[in-house]
Order: C-alpha cells, then structure tokens, then sequence
C-alpha cells in the first residue's frame, strides 16, 4: 500500500467546448469535463503517464479533444463519451499544445531543447492510421527560443502567422511568407523599462492584431506587424501587476485581462476609457478562456478555482471555490501585510465553522478577529453568524468545538498567548425584529498567568484539558472547574489529546522538545512517556486509534497507537518527504474490512494528511491495478436503446423473428442472431456518430447485417466477439479468429447454404473492418 | 580649465509664455509657433531646430489662429479681429486687417494656398483672397449660431468643416453655404453636462471629418450622411487639437491633461484593403493643456500652457536612427535677454514689458574647489524698468560700464543713462532719439561704452557715439543692394575697431568701425549663426552655427585661422554635434588668449585652442580628473574642450574678471511653479 496524492493543485488549463455545454480542465495527468451548466464535473479523462500540459478542441471536429503531456504523447479523446480515440506518440517532453483549422493535421507543440530553459515550437503531423498507437512524424521547427508558458504563443486568426513572446521582445512568423519578424522592447537598466518583459500573448480573431501582456501591467495592441518598420502598438494600462492572461472575445470586440488584482478587466473596442469590471473574484486570475460561441467567459484562479462568467460580466459559476473568510478587498502589493487565517475548525458535527483570521504589522499591532460560520442546508454553504473582533489580546493558539453528542448547547473553547482561554457559546440574540442565535463568551480561565498553548475537549465533552506552557490542566466543562493539573517539566505541550472509546480514561500530550505523555485520568498519574517528536497528532473519532506524525531527518513517519499502550499498532516510515502541517480521520460511510494486521486501523476512518507543499494526501487501500480503470471498459452498450428510426428498424425486425419463431420448428437448425448481438448493429448505435465513417459506406454493412443469415452462429464464434470488446485485443488474434472461421466454412459445400454464409461472413468481416475503422481518425467528418 | 569663483544667479525669474498656436510649412521645413502674449517664433527645423526669427508680441495681439500661405506667407488672426500677415525678411509686421466678424478664433489656408479663411465670434465664416501684396476679403459662409471655433478645408478646396459649439457644419466652398450640420453629443458616459465646444476639425480627402471636443472625444464623422462613424473617448478633459499628416494616414490630437495621442490608420488584416483608424501611442511630454499640435511628415509638434515646444519624431518615419530622431524639447528663446556689465558687476534682465537690473552679491569668504562661499552682501535689485505701451520689448543692452541701458519695441527705440552716487542711483531717459531709429533688431555697446551699435529691422546698422549724457549719429551701414534682411547678431571687437553683424541666412559681415566701411564678408555657411565675438588682441572672429560647428576667422588676415581649418579637417566629436541647444554666448579669457569660453543651455565650455583636439573615441563629457591621478594620465586624457555640465539650464554665462564668472540659471520646477495648476489627475499609488 503507497500513499497515494488524491488531489494536487490544479494547473488550469482551461477551454470550452463548441457548443459551452463543457468546460475543460487540466488536472494533474488528467483532463476533467466539467458541465458548464451545472459546474459537475462529466468525465475525468485519464490516460496520460505524466503531467498533462495542453488541451485543445480539435479544429476539424469539434467534439474531439487533443491533449497533451510530459510524457510525450499527444491523445486525442472524444470528451461526450470519455473515450480516448487515438494516441500519438512524440518521444519528447510536450510543454504546450496549438492547434488551428488552417494546418492540415499537424498539430503545434512547445518541445525543450537540449539546453535549459530553450524551447521550441514544432509542427508535429498526425498521420492518419487506423491503428490507436500512432507514431507521430518527426517535428520541424517553427520558431526556436520561445517562452516554455503556453501563454507565451498564440496563432493568428486565420493560421497565418504565429505570435511568441519571451523576455523582451515579440517574434511573429508568417507561414506563407516563411519569415520571421522581431520586435523588441527597450529593456535598459533604466527604472521606467524595467519591469517591460512579456508575460503572455493573443491574437484577434478577426484582424491583424496581437495583444500582449507585460510585467508591469501593461497591454500593448500590436498592428500592421507584418512590416517591421511600420508596426504600431497601442498602450492600455489598468493592472498595477503582471497580466497573467489575455483572452480576446469570440468576436475580437472586447479583450478580457486578468492578473493579480483578482479583477477580470473588459476591454471593449480595445480601448483605455472604455473597460469595464468584474472585481473580487477572490485570488488571482490564471487563466481566463472564452467560449467559442462567445456567450460565456470562465476564469481560473490560483486558489484551484474555477468561474464561469456570463458576457454581461456576472459570475454564473464556481466550480471547487474556497469559502472567503476575510470578506474584504485583497490588495495585492509587495511588502504589504495581508490578514492572514490562522485557525479554523468544524464542530457540532458540521454545523458551525470557526475561523480566525490575524494581521500583524508590527510588533504589539494585532489585530484578530474570530468569525463563527453556520451552515446553511439550502445554499449548501457557510453564513457568517458571528464575528468577534479581538477575542484575545495576543495570538491564538488553538480553536476547539465540544463535539459530544449529547451537549445542548455548542461550545467553543479558544486558547491564546494572551494567558487565558475563553469558552464561547451559543446563545440567542434575538431582538426585536428577528429571532438569532449568536455566540457569547461564557467563561474566561487563566492558570498562573502562563500562556495557553492548546485545549482539547474529552469525547463526551465533560471534562476540558488546556496546556499553560508545561502544565495540563482539566477543567470540568458543567461549572468550569479546575479539577486536577499534570506536570511534567518536559517543555512547552504542543498537542493535547483525550482518548476515545475504551481509552477516554487516558490524555494524550505533545510537548515541543519531542516527549510523547500519556495520563491517566482516574489515577491522575503518568502512565508512560516517549520520546517523540510529534508534529500533528489526532484521534481517530471511531475507534481508539491515535495517529502521530513525526519529523525526522529524512522525511515525516507515521505512527497509529492506542492510547492505553505505548506500543504503536503501525508505523509507516518516510510518508513525505516534506513536514505534514495537518492530519485528520474522516469516517468511513461504510466500514472497510481489511484483514491484514498492519490496515486494520484504516477500517473505520480514512487518513488524511496535508504537506506543506499543500498536497492532501492519503493512505489507499487500492492495488494499483484497480486504481487504474481502463479507458475501454467505460465503453459499455447502453442496454435500453432509444426510439430512433433504428429502434423501429430493429422492433421490426424483432417481431419478424418473433413470428417466424412461431412458425418455425424447433428443430430448425437456422437460429436467428439477437439483433443485439449482431456487432456492426451495436456497433453502429453505439459509437457515436461523429466518429463513424460516411452513412452510404455504412448502408450496405448494415443492410447485409439486417439480413437473416440461415446458417446459426458456432458457438466459437460468440466469445470471439466479446473479446473484441476489450480494446486490448491485438490485431494478431484477430487475424487468428478469421482463420479460424474460414477453416470451418471451408467443410460447408451446399451452393444455396454457400451464399447465405458468404453474406454472414462478409458481414462478419465487414463487422472487423468497422471496428478498425473505429480507431481511425474520422477528423475529415465533421461536427454539423 | 582652472578655478573660477561662480556667481550663482538665480533670481532671474523669467516665465515663457504659453504656446498658442504652430503652423508647420512643408516646402521650407519651417515650424511658426504663436506664443500667449502674441509672440510669433519661426523655427527651422533642417537647421537643428534653431529659432532663427522672432516677432515681438503686443498686448492687444492674442493670437488664435496661425496659417502658412502660398509663397512662405505667413497669417495669424487673434481676438482683436484682425488679420496680420507677417514680412519674414524684416521681421515686422507687413499690414494688419480688420475682418469685422468680432474676435477671430480660427483660420485656415486652402490646399492651394490662394484663399484665407478665418471663422469670427459672431459665428461668421469669411473667404479672403490672398494677393500678392494684401489679402481682400472675397464673401460670407452662411452664418452660424456661435462662434466658429475650428476651421478645415477639404483637400480638393470644394467644401469646409467649421467646429462652433455643439455641432460641426460642412460648407459647400462655391455656394458657400451649410449643406450638413452634425450635432455632437454633450454628455459622453457622465462626464460632462456642459456645452461641447468643438476644439478642432479636420477634413479628409475621402470625406471624413475628425472632430476633437471638449468632452474628451475624437468622433469620425461622414461629411456625405452628416453621420457619426465612431468615437473615441480618450480624455477625462478637453482634446484641444488636431493635425492630420499630409498622406492622412496619421493624425495627432493633443489633451487638456497634457497627454498627446497618436492615431494611425491600419490595415484591419494584411491581405484586405479595409483600414481603421486606431488610437496607438500615447505621449506626456507636458503637464499643462497641450493647445496645439503639428504634424510634419517625421515628427508630432506640440506646445501648450507649460511653455515647451516639443518635437517627436516618428520612429517609422525616420530613415536613420540617428540624433535627428531624439525628442526635441524646446523651452528657452535661443537668443540672450541679458546683458552684463563687468565692471559695476550689474546684470541687466529683459522680461517682455520690464527689464530689471541687479548688482551681484559678493564674498569675502574663501574657501577650496566645490565650496559654496556664504554672502556677505546680498545681491541688489538696483532698477525696475518698465516700458509703456502694449507692445513687448525686443532686445536690450547694459553698457560695459553700467552708466547706459538701451532697449526697443516694436515702435520706439530707448536710451537710458544711468547715474551712479552711492547707493542711490537716477535715471535719465535721453530724448529726442533721432527719426530714422524708429526700432531695433539688436543692440550693442563698445567695450569701452562709447559707441552704440544699433541693427535695425530695415537691414541697417548705425553708430552712435556716446558722450557723457548725450549722442550723435555716427554713421549708417545700409543694407546690402537688393536684400532687406535683418541683422540679428552684433559683435565688437575689444579695441573697437572691428564690428561683426550676422543675419538669419546671409555670412557675416565685418566692418571697420573706424573707416566706417565694409572689411569684408565671412562666407556664407549653410546653417544660420546663433553667436558672434570678436576675441581681443588677435582679432579673430569667433562663429558658432546651429548645426554645432564653430569657426574662427582671422579679421586682420580675412581668412580662416590654422586652428579652425585644423578643426574642420579633424571634424568636432560626434556628441559635440549631438547637443540640443544652440551656443548662445561666446567669450574670451583676458590673460589666455588661447581659450574661447562659450555656452549652451545645458553645458559651459572653455576651448583651450593650445590642446589637441578630441577625437570621437576620447571622451568628450570628462569630470575633472581626480588629482591623485597620475599628471600623465592626466594630461593624456587631456583635449581642447573642458566642459562643465553642473549649472542647468544655463541662461547666461560670462566671465566678470579673470578668476570670476557669472552663471545664470532658470532651473524648470520654478517655472512651473509660476504657471496655473495643471488638471488634477488621480495618480495611481498616491
């Protein structure tokens, strides 16, 4: 068992289908499709070895999507289905993939060279084969030293000319004339130029125009460059930052720009007074792509999140959003203090979230401020329901909810260095024009004015214990007691943890100079100690099983332990290699059974764990064969067929059998193949019509399979089909079935009988034929 | 160089005024620029953007309006309702007309340059023949609500754009009367309820009209249809101006906020014919109102409020990425408007309606180079002259031995004795100026103030002598047969026996003062001279020319000396010749007679003739050595010209006696501080 990443950041790359029903996005090594209407994701697309670097419809059939990746294949998918069409192999690293209508079947890649940091852009031509594994032919260069953003490249219009940027200068090459033309931007030394370097680029869709972005926030509107002399750009300039992206709309009368100021900046008639605003969209602007038919915008961010935007400049959408605690203007600038979310935690089984949000410029200038979140089932989403300002006077240290189930009242304990902990609850605030509830400060407990360091509530949420430096105290949560105290001079606790279940009795604490203690609560003495140097520890909520990270040398190790012996139950070492911020057990809905010793843990609860490099990673129980779900068996018949002129066709034919089985005996040796099963039928219902061949080269195929074949169907022959199903079938097999097939037509010597098994088989032939021509690409049909 | 004691002057606190208008002439490569107090400069531009001539500005004369006619005619037409056209080889005023439609705001020349159309106050626009020897007014245009603002002519001469207020009106030229009327939206995305003055129009040949407004826009408009084709909305304040380029396929427009745009018109892709107008570069080279702008073919020309006059070169135009191809920015006149008199240590100020005369400070604190030594009496403001009547002052002169001040308008020339007793000091005006010195081009007084040199604007030079409180006619050099040009630059020669008067194109003409009669003619160069001097003892004739080149020319000998003609073999140092500004003082060290102390706006330089010339790989800008370098290093990078770029912008500069000088500086932030507050614009991050 490996730990597996489930979700890393998201590198966006995103773009809409024809027709904007979908949204596509680059995930890691996958591509999702996401519905534009309903912001669910439709398909994950899977396939890739390595980082997927490009999307791109394909120009010459827009229900197919080219994609690119590290691991230098280009794959070619139909996204309504999910089914990957063809696969190109490249043999390089691809670093970005274009696509335009006027090249033939070449695609554009962005290939390194040999030396770091050169790119290049190549044309790679897809050669038509029937096969899925296609070798692509070897590129030829476009244009050499280009930027490896894909940003940094953009066609023309109408596939004239190619715009790339890098540093300083913008290169356009013009493929009729096979000439390249360059202009440069001043970049002295002197202050005012600095910051000129090109960040991304865009050609209109209609004219000779390329708009381009720079460092310093400027958008210059390239014109009349294919004269190297007579070029002209014109200068717009909003961004105080970067642009990060530049999108030109469907039909080139308005520029869409986005940068670090999270504002999405419209540019209507690409002129400076007349732009208009979409503002907080809540982290920076990485991309932004428009829909081919030009009714929708989407933006996606650096926070892994993705907004459709109406062209009335008004979100529709947000696909995976983070909730905003701070709910005010982010004001991007270097040097600045931003507020910043220090704490936050669920409670009351997901009911309440608890935030707290601090910004310190100097010392002694604090200021904090904690928001208590409720849910709200209509909306699905988090409603602010109280914001206290300045809950402490110094930094809080920790945030707990009671979470016992038989608590009347939710309760919140806050910990802070200000030397006291206050616990904070529910009560009703309702006034005269409305009922609420609001949350109040029930009780402020202080321990020799030492600061608190964390607090944990025990699981039936009768007893409190709150660390003051190297001391544990418990408070009893009916009066608020201070019941008993435990020290163990080991330094300051870190982590404090009750036990559940069978081990409620025990307390676990974390000290920072690496002393794992655990306390019994009836003796109130220690019942064993370790050394341990524990980074994030918690409690499984459904078994007794506690779960212990460590920092070590070479990476964070993992160790799961009952509270009642200091004995761990699993140790996994080097879970990352980098420190793990934060862990957490979420219960499993239906409980796993795994019998091996060393998972058991893992049967009620699944294992969490976020790095600092801010992946969530977690602990699978899966064979990494069943991880991997074939892209063929997702290419399952539909069992109920839908009434289409072919259903009649077939209900037809149906009941013809139907009466002729009547009338027929049953000693008849011709049996009559279920319409179902005939291949070329299910074949031709089942794949979808773009990628068929021509209606009259399927006609007589499915003319001669409607036909009744007098012969019956061997029995030999009825799982050769199903195998054929699995896309893994080689072709030699194949070719192994048909011999077969003639060896035994071969003792059949009725002339009459001859020509009905001459119609099957060819109709049996046809059927292999067709399932080739499956995997050839049908570019040259295209979408209506 | 050597080690001088420097009066720092900068109580000068002279103030240009505002460009009004520019009028660029193609055939002549000449720029007119008509300035707020009715000043009419002519820049050449072939010759580096020398101001070769001037006119002196009038009170009443507020130029609206500045056109260039067939045959080098030059019109303007102000509020006071005239029209005046301007004699360009006397440098006065041919005639003045009255066009009796109330004050005149704008004027256009039509494409062939025989007739002259001015728009009028009472909304009238009038049609003028141009003649030969006078302009006659020919008819009415069919007469507006308002004034008429703006003024275009079609390029074929058949119809007219006027701009008045709110609409623009197109005028049949034949029947002379409105065949459209095109109404401009007041209110353009909330910025403005207010009337929409129409700044400026232009006319193309394919019928479009450009519009520029008050409220910010540049509207193209179709002269056929009276139709808006498109609007840009480019300013939060007024666009002022526009000027299309003659192949129409540019224009320019400048802003109230200072900014000026560039229009280009492109090709929309680069295989159909169709072509759009599209608003490219913008331009800040001024923080006021941007009045006026021009449109050469390689170069955007704009002035405004804050008194620059700035050429842009159009990058795409230029053939040769040379120094031709640097931004030009033009503050200062290129003439002297002070004088000094060495020995009283008296600087004498001209501003346009007063001249002021100060005694310098002094010192008697001594100090090591780079010191700045305290005051022990303060500089002296001794006189406040003010002329009366409208009319400015054109040039000035204090005698060498601070007892006499001569200075001209237009109209009457002005001699005045000073008398020094103490601390007080009286003024006594000489009267009874003689009938024939009725003005004055240039003035200037012997060495030893006891001659008056006299350039007036007929081509003449005359000689007075000056005798204690009183003068005499000398004697007249008459013009040249058959040329009226005016002599703009005198000089003199120390033993006053020599005089020197350079015009605007012809060479330089040397007299024997003594003889009274013509010593010889320097030969003509190609660029005009922008400063004269006569060194001492040697005689020799010191040139500088506006394209950077400097000459030496022997009187006694009437050739060029060794020196020159080794400098003119050598050639001057390629960033010698790349300075902007022309030398506009020249003068000589008593005791080193090898060295020629000259200076520009923004550099001082001392030529020291003894030491070899720099070629164009030494460094010419070198601070002074450091003294722990080695004497021979030293003296290897060593050249003949020491140059001090510390005091700028340099007005004047001289040497008072033999260790010290006089620098006089304008620095720019004080000149701005005197003009109107710029609009306000919200500057981001502030």
């Amino acid at each position: 068992m490996d730990s597996e990443e489930s979700d890393s950041p998201q590198r966006v790359c995103n773009s809409f289908s024809s027709r904007c029903r979908y949204l596509f996005c680059v995930s890691g090594d996958f591509i999702k499709v996401y519905s534009t209407a309903t912001e669910e994701c439709v398909h994950v697309l899977q396939g890739h070895q390595n980082l997927v670097t490009g999307i791109q419809l394909n120009p010459h059939n827009h229900l197919q999507l080219y994609s690119c990746s590290f691991d230098g294949t280009i794959k070619l998918w139909d996204y309504l289905d999910g089914i990957l069409i063809k696969t190109f192999t490249v043999g390089q690293k691809l670093h970005a993939l274009y696509t335009h209508a006027r090249a033939e079947d070449a695609v554009f890649v962005a290939i390194k060279k040999e030396k770091p940091d050169v790119f290049q852009l190549v044309s790679v031509r897809l050669p038509r084969s029937p096969r899925q594994d296609v070798e692509a032919e070897e590129p030829c260069l476009v244009l050499g030293y280009i930027s490896p953003s894909p940003k940094c490249v953009a066609f023309g219009s109408q596939g004239e000319y190619v715009a790339a940027v890098r540093d300083f200068y913008l290169s356009v090459y013009f493929f009729k004339k096979k000439a390249t033309s360059r202009f440069t931007l001043s970049s002295s030394g002197n202050r005012k130029h600095a910051k000129n370097n090109f960040t991304c680029v865009v050609c209109h869709p209609k004219e000779d125009c390329i708009a381009t972005g720079h460092k310093d926030g400027k958008i210059r509107l390239w014109r009349g460059f294919d004269d190297e002399k007579k070029y002209t750009y014109t200068c717009l300039h909003w961004h105080h930052d970067l642009v990060m992206d530049l999108a030109f709309s469907a039909t080139g009368g308005s520029l869409l720009s986005g940068g670090r100021e999270s504002v999405l900046v419209e540019w209507r008639d690409a002129a400076e007074k007349t732009k208009e605003f979409l503002p907080r969209l809540g982290a920076t602007i990485e991309h932004i792509s428009v829909s081919p038919a030009g009714d929708l915008l989407c933006t996606s961010h650096s926070d892994n999140k993705i907004t459709i935007i109406h062209r009335n400049l008004e979100a529709s959408a947000v696909i995976q959003g983070l909730l905003d605690i701070v709910q005010q203007e982010y004001i991007n600038d270097y040097g600045l203090v931003q507020i910043e979310l220090t704490k936050a935690a669920f409670g009351c089984f997901g009911a309440w979230l608890a935030t707290v949000e601090q910004r310190q410029e100097k010392e002694g200038e604090l200021e904090l401020q904690m928001k208590l979140w409720t849910y709200n089932k209509k909306t699905q989403g988090f409603v602010l329901n109280t914001k206290v300002s300045m809950p402490h006077e110094d930094h809080i240290t920790a945030l707990c909810f009671c979470n016992a189930e038989k608590s009347e009242s939710p309760t919140l304990v806050t910990a802070s260095r200000d030397g006291r902990f206050k616990v904070w609850v529910l009560a009703d605030d309702s006034d005269i024009y409305r009922e609420a509830v609001g949350w109040t400060c029930d009780f402020v407990g202080s321990y020799h004015k030492y600061q608190a360091t964390n607090c944990c509530f025990s699981e039936d949420g009768s007893l409190l214990a709150v660390s003051f430096e190297e001391t544990v105290t418990i408070w009893e949560s009916e009066a608020w007691e201070l019941r008993c105290t435990f020290c163990q001079r080991a330094g300051h606790v870190r982590h404090l943890c009750f036990g559940r279940l069978t081990c409620s009795k025990y307390l676990l604490g974390a000290t920072e100079n690496g002393t794992l203690c655990c306390w019994n609560l009836l003796s109130c003495a220690l019942e064993w100690s370790t050394k341990l140097n524990i980074t994030v520890m918690e409690p499984d909520p459904r078994s007794e099983n506690v779960a212990a990270v460590s920092r070590s040398s070479g990476g964070s190790d993992l160790f799961v332990f009952k509270p009642s012996e200091p004995r761990p139950l699993y140790v996994q070492r080097n879970i990352c290699s980098e420190e793990v911020r934060w862990g957490v057990f979420v219960p499993r809905d239906v409980p796993n059974a795994f019998t091996s010793e060393a998972l058991q843990w893992l049967n009620r609860s699944q294992f969490y764990f976020l790095t600092a490099s801010q992946s969530l990673l977690t602990f699978s129980s899966k064979s990494p064969e069943e991880k991997l779900t074939p892209t063929s068996k997702q290419l399952l018949a539909e069992e109920s067929l839908p009434t289409t002129p072919f259903y009649f066709i077939l209900g037809r034919h149906r009941q013809q059998r139907g009466e002729q089985a009547d009338g027929a005996s049953e000693s008849e040796l011709v049996q009559l193949p279920l319409t179902e099963n005939v291949p070329a039928i299910s074949e031709l219902l089942h794949t979808p019509a773009h990628v068929l061949p021509s209606a009259a080269f399927l006609c007589s195929m499915f003319v001669n399979s409607l036909l009744l074949a007098t012969e019956a169907r061997s029995a030999e022959e009825m799982p050769d089909d199903v195998a054929m199903e699995e896309e893994e079938e080689s072709d030699s097999s194949e070719e192994e079935g048909d011999a077969t097939e003639k060896a035994q037509h071969a003792d059949h010597t009725d002339a009459g009988d001859d020509l009905q098994q001459q119609l099957s088989q060819l109709a049996k032939c046809q059927e292999k034929e067709l399932r080739k021509l499956r995997r050839v690409d049908y570019s040259w049909v295209t979408a209506p | 160089m050597g080690e001088f004691k420097v009066h720092r002057v900068r109580f000068f606190n002279y103030v240009p005024s505002g460009i009004r208008c520019v009028a660029y002439n193609n055939q002549s490569n000449r720029l007119a620029v008509s300035r707020t107090d009715g000043t009419v400069e002519i820049y050449n531009l072939s010759a580096n953007y020398f101001q070769e001539k001037f006119f002196p500005g009038h009170e009443s004369r507020a130029t609206e309006a500045l056109c260039w006619a067939k045959g080098q005619r030059l019109f303007s037409a102000g509020l006071n309702g005239e029209i005046i056209e301007y004699d360009l080889q006397a440098l006065n005023i041919k005639y003045s007309m009255d066009a009796f439609g109330g004050p005149i705001w704008s004027m256009a020349a039509s494409p062939s340059g025989s007739q002259l159309l001015v728009g009028c106050e009472d909304g009238s626009v009038k049609l003028f023949q141009i003649n030969p020897d006078k302009i006659q007014f020919e008819r009415n245009f069919d007469r507006q609500k308002s004034r008429i603002l703006s003024l275009s002519w079609h390029p074929s001469g058949t119809h007219i754009a006027a701009g008045s207020i709110d609409c623009i009106s197109v005028f049949d030229v034949k029947s002379g009367s409105a065949i459209h009327k095109m109404h401009v939206d007041r209110q353009y995305m909330g910025v403005s309820k207010r009337k929409c003055i129409i700044w400026g129009v232009a006319f193309l040949s394919d019928g479009t009209v450009i519009s520029v407004d008050s409220a910010g826009k540049v509207q193209f408009w179709d002269s056929a249809t009276g139709t808006l084709v498109k609007t840009h909305l480019v300013a939060n304040a007024d666009v002022q101006s526009i000027a299309v380029s003659d192949q129409e396929d540019s224009f320019v427009v400048g802003t109230a906020e200072g900014t000026v745009f560039h229009f280009q018109l492109v090709s929309v892709t680069s295989n159909s014919s169709e072509k759009q107008w599209v608003r490219t570069k913008p331009f800040q080279h001024h923080t006021h109102d941007v009045r006026t702008v021009a449109h050469s073919p390689t170069a955007l020309i704009s002035g405004g409020t804050d008194t620059h006059l700035v050429i842009r070169p159009l990058m795409e135009k230029v053939e040769v990425k040379n120094y031709d191809a640097a931004l030009r920015k033009i503050t200062f006149p290129h003439r002297r408007l002070i004088s000094c008199s060495k020995k009283r240590q008296l600087l004498l100020f001209q501003f346009s309606h007063h001249l002021d005369l100060w005694r310098l400070g002094s010192t008697v604190a001594t100090g090591k180079h780079g010191d700045t030594l305290p005051l022990s009496k303060d500089a002296d403001h001794l006189l406040h002259l003010k002329t009366k009547g409208p009319e400015n002052i054109i040039c000035s002169c204090l005698s060498p031995c601070g007892s006499w001040i001569a200075y001209a308008t237009a109209s009457r020339f002005f001699l005045c004795r000073l008398n020094y007793e103490h601390d007080n000091i009286s003024l006594h005006r000489v009267s009874k100026m003689p009938a024939f010195l009725r003005s004055a081009v240039q003035i200037l007084f012997s060495e030893d103030s006891t001659k008056l040199f006299v350039a007036s604007n007929q081509g003449s030079l005359h000689i007075f002598r000056l005798l204690e409180g009183s003068f005499k006619h000398l004697h007249t050099f008459q013009a040249q047969s058959g040329t009226v040009e005016s002599m703009c630059l005198l000089a003199v020669s120390p033993d006053g026996n020599w005089l020197a008067a350079s015009g605007t194109s012809a060479g330089v003409h040397v007299y024997n003062v003594k003889r009274l009669k013509l010593h010889c003619t320097v030969p003509a160069y190609n660029f005009p001279v922008t400063a004269l001097a006569i060194a001492p003892k040697t005689n020799n004739l010191v040139i500088a020319h506006s394209d950077q080149q400097i000459f030496e020319y022997s009187i006694p000998d009437k050739q060029y000396t060794e020196w020159s003609r080794t400098i003119q073999k050598q050639g001057f140092h390629y960033l010698w010749l790349q300075r902007d500004t022309p030398i506009t003082h020249i003068s000589f060290h008593p005791k080193r007679p090898m060295h020629i102390l000259l200076h520009d706006a923004y550099m001082f330089c001392i030529i020291d003739k003894s030491l070899p010339l720099p070629n164009d790989k030494t460094l010419l800008y070198n601070p002074l050595p450091p003294t722990n370098e080695s004497d021979v290093i030293r003296r290897r990078t060593a050249h003949a010209f020491k140059i001090s770029k510390r005091y700028k912008p340099l007005l004047f500069m001289d040497l008072l006696d033999e260790r010290t000088l006089v620098a006089v500086e304008r620095p720019l932030d004080d000149i701005i501080a005197q003009l109107p507050p710029p609009i306000k614009k919200k500057k981001f991050g502030t």
